[in-house]
């Protein structure tokens, strides 16, 4: 290190910058751009809840609206069975829930550098950050429909179990299934723009090949482990499980697939993201 | 003994751009067709490879910096200079971490922050309160170190009052104070600025050179772009001139500055014969402008005891109330006045209009009244009784520039004076003096 500087005993961190430099303390920057972390979390939320009252209602109203049509389109209409002695709204809006974190997560962090260009222009700061950051925008509003939640409870006296204590698992888990592919398509957003249209498209389509607004219980047993390559079955199983009650139980196979989709999913989103970071600069 | 902060060997940045192939004489559909397929190929293969794609067929490297090496010693104050596009900005943004080089290396030791621009990251919606946190976070500062900061940052910004109002409300003055205020309270071993004294009225602007004194007073290390060679001259001892993206000149500063308003390009006539591309608007569209002597050939440089001619010519195109200001600028990008054309007489906004045709202004500058070095004007036709920015047919920066010199020899306001006279005064007029001797 830099020996010739005796009146200062913190030895200095030396940075080489070279083209293609692999950063070796890539984990270690991150962890010193925390309070940064926390900043921009905090900016993107605050700014959110006081733009616009119409947000926050909108954050409640979406997934409470899209709950009723499902209750009323696949509980009355179609006929299909509830999870064990449910009622239908409420096996509804606990696979909302997790939905709506997932899909605001992945729209929100997706977007994410887009729309702080003039920040990744002028500054630097692990890239990471930005769209992490703002799944913590999607996390709040999750928080806020969690009460609507409670208030369903209450209204069809439904009381919940011990495995309500593992939910706080399953949310970390919808969290990471939207930030793995949310990297992703963020680092290609920065490069082709129009990409950005794809994410309502996967966004609709999953609302419907996920098992929101019926239980996966109707699914084929022969077709359970296939469906469950789509990581949000396994997701939506688990916050099932934890709200409703144990009876319904989780298909162990398809959750560990499920989970096994996602940990690539993440892996792949962080190495696709750190591979194209040092040029987002450029293509801003 | 040396103490390096920052190294850079044989830096090199590298942008690719595209070009569209000229397409013959004619287009054929076939061509066409080809064409978009081909593209198409490509694109296909770039977007496989996880490349960005680039319009166009044939594909430029461009270097915007090559061959840049340097070092640069703790506390030192160093000056950034060149012409837009030399690669000043291109630099800082390699040091800065924002862009990664494309060859070469740098060896940075210490913590390094950037003020690449006033205001980065600043929220409207958010408070002065919030903005200085925010700001300070972007710009690398712990919260701990706001806090400790925030009170002497809100006394340099002179916000007190309006802490708790959105900066959407706030007036640009008080916005760009809020915003230089934080960044002048970071406390990193190394200080990035890029131009962003070019912001805020004259009684800011010192307070903000005085903050960057005292920072430079400190010990602390200080790499300052700008193109205002008067900061440069007073803040930094050495400077880099960058040309063409690199190196064209490291060393002390006067001479650097020299250097560069010596090879800052002397376009002193421009001309334009499409009417469609000159200057101008359907009203009235300028035609050529340029510098001549008095005998009427025209110069680069011209000596500052003679007299001087800036021409005009324009062709107006539809009958309107016309008139032209001038701005004279040195080469410290000092403002040193303004001058209209002679026309003004009677009320304003009352005079006859031009009618359709060409036009030739003359403005005659005497001898003995601008400083030796660069001067360019930036010129204005508008229409009154509006104010040159709210009708601007024309406007031009940096129009034409020449180089006005001092020759030496005696004569002119220097009279047999043999030394140097300095480039730092923007005028050099001859005034009358007397001189008598009252008692004996």
């Amino acid at each position: 290190m830099n020996h010739q500087s005796i009146s200062t005993p913190v030895p200095e961190r030396v940075l080489i910058l070279e083209p293609g430099r692999t950063e070796k303390n890539y984990w270690a920057d991150l962890w010193r751009y925390r309070e940064l972390f926390l900043i921009l979390a905090w900016r993107d939320i605050s700014v959110r809840y006081k733009q616009t009252i119409i947000g926050v209602v909108w954050a409640i109203l979406k997934p409470f609206l899209t709950m009723v049509v499902f209750t009323v389109v696949f509980g009355r209409v179609a006929k299909l069975p509830s999870d064990g002695n449910a009622p239908y709204a409420l096996m509804v809006f606990a696979a909302m829930l997790p939905w709506t974190l997932f899909s605001n997560a992945l729209t929100e962090s997706s977007d994410s550098l887009i729309g702080n260009a003039n920040l990744i222009s002028k500054v630097y700061f692990p890239r990471l950050i930005m769209p992490t950051a703002t799944v913590i925008t999607s996390f709040i509003d999750f928080l806020i429909s969690l009460v609507i939640l409670v208030g369903l409870m209450i209204y069809y006296r439904f009381a919940p179990g011990w495995n309500t204590l593992f939910l706080p698992l399953f949310i970390l888990l919808a969290l990471l299934a939207s930030l793995g592919p949310g990297l992703w398509i963020t680092a290609l957003n920065v490069k082709y723009r129009d990409f950005r249209y794809v994410i309502p498209f996967i966004v609709q389509f999953g609302l419907y090949v996920s098992p929101v607004g019926f239980s996966s219980n109707v699914i084929p047993a022969k077709w359970r482990l296939f469906y469950s390559l789509n990581p949000l079955v396994g997701i939506i199983d688990g916050f099932r499980w934890c709200i409703l009650g144990g009876e319904t139980g989780i298909y162990r196979p398809g959750f560990a697939l499920s989970l096994i989709i996602i940990i690539f999913f993440l892996w792949l989103g962080i190495s696709r993201f750190r591979k194209m970071e040092k040029t987002f600069a450029d293509l801003i | 003994m040396s103490d390096i902060v920052i190294k850079a060997e044989n830096l090199g940045k590298k942008y690719t751009i595209g070009h569209k192939a000229e397409n013959g004489r004619y287009v054929t559909l076939r061509d066409v067709l080809m064409q978009n397929a081909r593209s198409l190929w490509h694109k296909t293969k770039d977007l496989a490879q996880g490349r960005p794609i680039i319009q166009g067929d044939t594909l430029e490297e461009v270097w915007a910096l090559k061959d840049v090496s340097f070092e640069i010693q703790r506390g030192e104050v160093v000056g950034i200079i060149g012409r837009n596009g030399a690669g000043k900005s291109t630099l800082l943004k390699i040091l800065s971490r924002i862009a990664e080089p494309s060859a070469g290396r740098v060896t940075i030791k210490g913590r390094v922050a950037s003020m690449l621009e006033v205001g980065t990251g600043f929220h409207p919606e958010l408070t002065g309160r919030e903005n200085i946190y925010l700001n300070g976070a972007i710009l690398g500062m712990t919260r701990q170190e706001i806090k400790r900061k925030y009170d002497e940052i809100v006394a340099f910004a002179e916000v007190e009052k309006y802490l708790d109002t959105p900066v959407k409300r706030y007036s640009s003055g008080m916005y760009v104070r809020l915003a230089f205020a934080v960044a002048a309270h970071l406390e990193p071993e190394i200080l990035l600025v890029d131009e962003v004294l070019a912001v805020g009225d004259a009684q800011f602007q010192k307070k903000c050179l005085g903050k960057m004194g005292d920072v430079a007073q400190e010990g602390r290390t200080v790499l300052f772009v700008s193109h205002n060679m008067g900061a440069i001259q007073r803040l930094c001892k050495r400077c880099i001139v960058m040309g063409q993206g690199s190196v064209a000149l490291d060393g002390e500063v006067s001479h650097a500055v020299g250097h560069y308003l010596e090879s800052k390009n002397t376009n002193y006539q421009s001309s334009w014969l499409e009417v469609e591309q000159a200057p101008g608007n359907e009203v009235v569209r300028l035609r050529s402008i340029r510098f001549v002597g008095r005998d009427g050939t025209t110069c680069s440089q011209f000596d500052m005891r003679n007299p001087i001619i800036l021409e005009i010519n324009f062709q107006v195109l539809e009958a309107a109330q016309l008139a032209i200001s001038v701005q004279f600028i040195s080469g410290l990008d000092t403002y040193i006045m303004t001058s209209m054309n002679n026309y003004i007489e009677g009320p304003w906004g009352c005079q006859p209009p031009y009618s359709i045709g060409s036009y030739r202004s003359s403005c005659y500058i005497p001898g003995d009244l601008l400083n030796e070095g660069l001067l360019s004007i930036n010129l204005w036709i508008y229409s009154p009784p509006l104010a040159p920015s709210q009708s601007p047919h024309v406007r031009l920066l940096e129009a034409v520039s020449i180089t006005i010199i001092d020759s030496m020899d005696p004569g002119g306001a220097r009279g047999t004076f043999p030394y140097e006279w300095g480039l730092g005064p923007a005028v050099r007029p001859r005034l009358r003096w007397t001189t008598e001797q009252v008692t004996k």
